[in-house]
């Protein structure tokens, strides 16, 4: 690891400040950053530790929906008994993620800035080639070993997955990022890869995240996020989706639906055309696994992750028909 | 290549204060064993995927691989040499490891043992597929997991009820 230079931050206008300096990067938990500082893919020159700032890491859930710090750990919101009673999808995604220890250093800020786990990115030294390392040089993956890649909102520049489970619980709740005083819909926070794949998110040079808020609603309340992996735990998505249900007085008749997918796509992926397709509609398993075969609508694959293409449709049908079984 | 100046910390680590001078970039893992000689506290994959530095920071389990020692300045380490009691009285976990035979090289031990400490305290080992998966962190190359999780169990039903019984 390329050595740096060390500044603790000791209120947010300072931490902002630090972070516009030319090769300065925010470090919060560190299991991104140290990370890849180690790879080899980022080398900050400055280092701007903002985990010693008071008062960023704070819960609150009330009728109107959670503000969550953004230095507040994973595991502190995974087990935040209101998360879990009104925002379950977002506590199972929190638990079913990395590991106990990833979980008491990784922050809910840090965890949106994420960056993707696709090999050839992760590995500089035998593979120069990486549109989102390198804007221009290639991508090493197209072509190359493809198991864990992306087949919806790739580009001919860029197929890596977005790895976050997270993320794919909160676009379906249409959670909120506050960069100080701006707001950014969470939906919109991540950037398609399109041309630009080395740009992911909405924030700027100078912008640090302060919290994430989540709206309440009777969807959030009754969710889930299911994730589909090759081994039990402690491995990212195969294939995920996070899944919340309303039902009208009937208890049978979908009222309101939120569906979103991950581990299959370049960033949390809303699934607007299943929701369309089932709200109105009776909870019944046929008419729910053909409706979800509309999450995957315009996929692209890229050979060894084609299983995806079949895999998530069913991820997406078993958790809104879980979702009703407790009707 | 710039080179950075070394800065003066000061670490808390089972509870004696040490003061040393470190490039920025040195993680907790690195200072606990070039620079204090705390070599208990192994190196894995240095990557964050294997679980052998886990250590204890103010009392929750955590990876010194990916932690820079200037992080962890102002805040309590705990490390596997801490454990024990003063008079060498082992922890009920680290007693439940030999016990149950719960390692074969033990490399991986140290920071199963850390993880399972703080498994127990979390109340995350209430079966055994709980256990599972909240110490699926730690990974052990010789395969010990079912005595490991026979360990985790027996320390936990331990602990609990010496606290009854101190209750």
């Amino acid at each position: 690891m390329r050595d740096f230079s060390y500044l603790r931050a000791n209120s947010i206008d300072a931490a902002r400040q630090a972070a516009a300096l030319p090769g300065a990067m925010l470090l919060a938990g560190g299991t991104t950053l140290i990370d890849l500082a180690k790879c080899g893919v980022t080398e900050p020159e400055i280092v701007v530790d903002i985990t010693h700032l008071k008062g960023l890491d704070g819960i609150t859930v009330d009728d109107r929906g959670a503000m969550i710090g953004a230095l507040a750990r994973m595991s502190s919101v995974a087990d935040h008994a209101e998360i879990k009673s009104r925002f379950p999808a977002v506590s199972d995604a929190l638990w079913q993620a990395a590991s106990a220890q990833l979980r008491n250093m990784a922050t809910i800020g840090g965890n949106l800035m994420q960056r993707t786990r696709c090999p050839y990115f992760r590995d500089p030294a035998n593979f120069p080639a990486c549109n989102k390392r390198t804007p221009g040089s290639g991508c090493s993956a197209i072509g190359g070993v493809t198991r864990g890649h992306a087949v919806l909102g790739t580009s001919e520049a860029c197929i890596a997955t977005y790895p976050g489970d997270l993320a794919t619980a909160l676009v379906a709740f249409d959670a909120i990022v506050h960069l100080g005083d701006r707001q950014v819909a969470v939906d919109d926070f991540f950037l398609l890869p399109g041309a630009t794949p080395e740009r992911e998110h909405a924030i700027e040079p100078g912008e640090m995240i302060t919290a994430i808020s989540i709206p309440a609603s009777a969807a959030a309340g009754r969710s889930t996020y299911l994730k589909v992996r090759d081994r039990q735990s402690y491995e990212f998505a195969a294939a995920s989706a996070a899944v919340g249900i309303e039902f009208e007085a009937d208890g049978r008749t979908i009222r309101d639906l939120r569906v979103a997918l991950g581990g299959v796509a370049t960033k949390p992926w809303r699934a607007r055309a299943v929701e369309e397709a089932l709200k109105g509609k009776l909870l019944e398993p046929d008419t729910v696994r053909r409706a979800s075969l509309l999450a995957i609508e315009g996929a692209v694959d890229h050979g060894a992750n084609h299983y995806k293409i079949e895999l998530a449709p069913r991820v997406v049908a078993r958790a809104i028909l879980k979702m009703g079984e407790t009707a | 290549m710039t080179s950075k100046t070394r800065i003066p910390i000061q670490l808390q680590i089972n509870g004696h204060l040490h003061e040393l001078e470190v490039e920025p970039r040195v993680t907790l893992l690195d200072a606990l064993r070039d620079h204090l000689g705390l070599t208990g506290t192994k190196k894995g994959c240095d990557q964050g995927q294997c679980g052998a530095c886990t250590v204890h920071i103010d009392g929750q389990r955590v990876l010194a691989c990916l932690t820079l020692a200037a992080q962890a300045e102002g805040r309590a380490i705990t490390s596997i040499e801490g454990l024990a009691d003063g008079d060498g009285t082992l922890h009920a976990v680290q007693a439940a490891f030999l016990e149950q035979d719960a390692f074969q090289c033990g490399y991986c031990t140290p920071g199963q043992i850390l993880s399972a400490v703080a498994c127990i305290r979390e109340g995350h080992a209430g079966s055994d597929d709980e256990i599972r998966e909240y110490m699926a962190g730690n990974l052990c190359r010789c395969g010990a997991y079912p005595h490991i999780v026979a360990a985790v169990r027996q320390a936990a039903l331990e602990i609990a009820s010496s606290m009854e019984t101190a209750s």
